[in-house]
């Protein structure tokens, strides 16, 4: 887990070089130097920096990054919950460490709108294992959660690496 | 997933730890038992067949500039000209329908907060609709790729 705290330091080369991996790394025998020559810097250099960024989770993985939908789990249902907020300190943890889940995030409610302040992403082959696996975070969050609902994705309009405007 | 076996592997086994070498498709040969070239090749075919969305780093949320996720409730006839309208923006990086009253959601990425409040100002004039902005108070998982 990480709090959401003040950004570690990365100066205008670091930015440079997260901008130019966004679109991915090109598919050659040597990626990283054909990335420092894109950004016009030396290869050691480059190398450096993300080891840096590893180090500093800045950068939380470097690797392949599969486009589940594409693989067969076309049931991205995204579970937004309400918990008591005295609770979801201790349990938001619990839920983003089952291996099924691929994002969990604490957001603020937006009452009227909006009731629900955890949010855990299930990918599943279908909707009936996403509904297994929904259930296996309810029994969890117990009698702290008030009410849940599950949001299936009925279309993916746009998605793409992080971009960033200067 | 009905790919072959070094498919399945270089897909699930380098979500992390891709080797950060001056040749690292020669490295993961290596932990394979297959050539540099066979590696290069099957990953541009996975990313050709759309399985593969790109090999790279995953920048921790905040770590560089601005984000938040926003959503908004839109009338089923209007739904194709507002996401039309949010996605072609260069600051909205993720983009979904979703079934449910709430059935727009973006994800917005900016330099700064200000510069993510002006985008979600901006999508309200144009749009006429209210943002539910959710920014992220706390992550709870260490993003280390999804089993496949």
């Amino acid at each position: 887990m990480n709090a959401i705290g003040p950004s570690p330091p990365i100066d205008d080369i670091d930015r440079r070089i997260i901008i130019a991996t966004q679109a991915g790394l090109p598919l050659c025998e040597r990626p990283y130097a054909a990335l420092a020559e894109a950004v016009g810097l030396p290869a050691t250099l480059v190398m450096q920096r993300l080891q840096r960024m590893l180090e500093a989770r800045v950068i939380r993985r470097i690797g392949a990054v599969p486009n589940h939908y594409r693989l067969g789990y076309t049931a991205n249902g995204m579970s937004v919950w309400d918990v008591d907020d005295d609770a979801i300190t201790e349990l938001g943890p619990a839920v983003g460490a089952l291996d099924f889940v691929s994002h969990c995030y604490r957001r603020p409610r937006q009452l009227p709108l909006w009731p629900y302040n955890l949010f855990a992403m299930v990918h599943g082959r279908s909707r009936c294992e996403v509904t297994e696996k929904v259930a296996v975070i309810a029994a969890i969050l117990g009698s702290q959660c008030r009410r849940h609902e599950v949001l299936y994705s009925t279309r993916i309009l746009k998605k793409t690496g992080l971009r960033l405007t200067e | 997933m009905d790919s072959s076996p070094i498919d399945l592997r270089l897909l699930n086994d380098y979500q992390r730890n891709f080797p950060l070498t001056a040749r690292p498709f020669a490295a993961i040969a290596d932990e394979l038992g297959t050539s540099e070239a066979e590696v290069i090749e099957r990953f541009a075919a996975l990313r050709a067949e759309g399985k593969l969305a790109r090999i790279g780093p995953v920048i921790r949320p905040h770590a560089v500039g601005a984000s938040t996720l926003a959503a908004m409730a839109v009338p089923p006839d209007e739904v194709e000209a507002i996401a039309t309208l949010i996605a072609a923006r260069a600051e909205v990086n993720h983009c979904y329908e979703r079934e449910h009253p709430v059935n727009l959601w973006f994800v917005v990425t900016a330099a700064d907060e200000t510069a993510v409040n002006a985008v979600l100002t901006a999508i309200e004039l144009h749009t006429g609709r209210k943002v539910i902005d959710l920014p992220l108070l706390a992550a709870y998982h260490i993003d280390l790729g999804f089993p496949l």
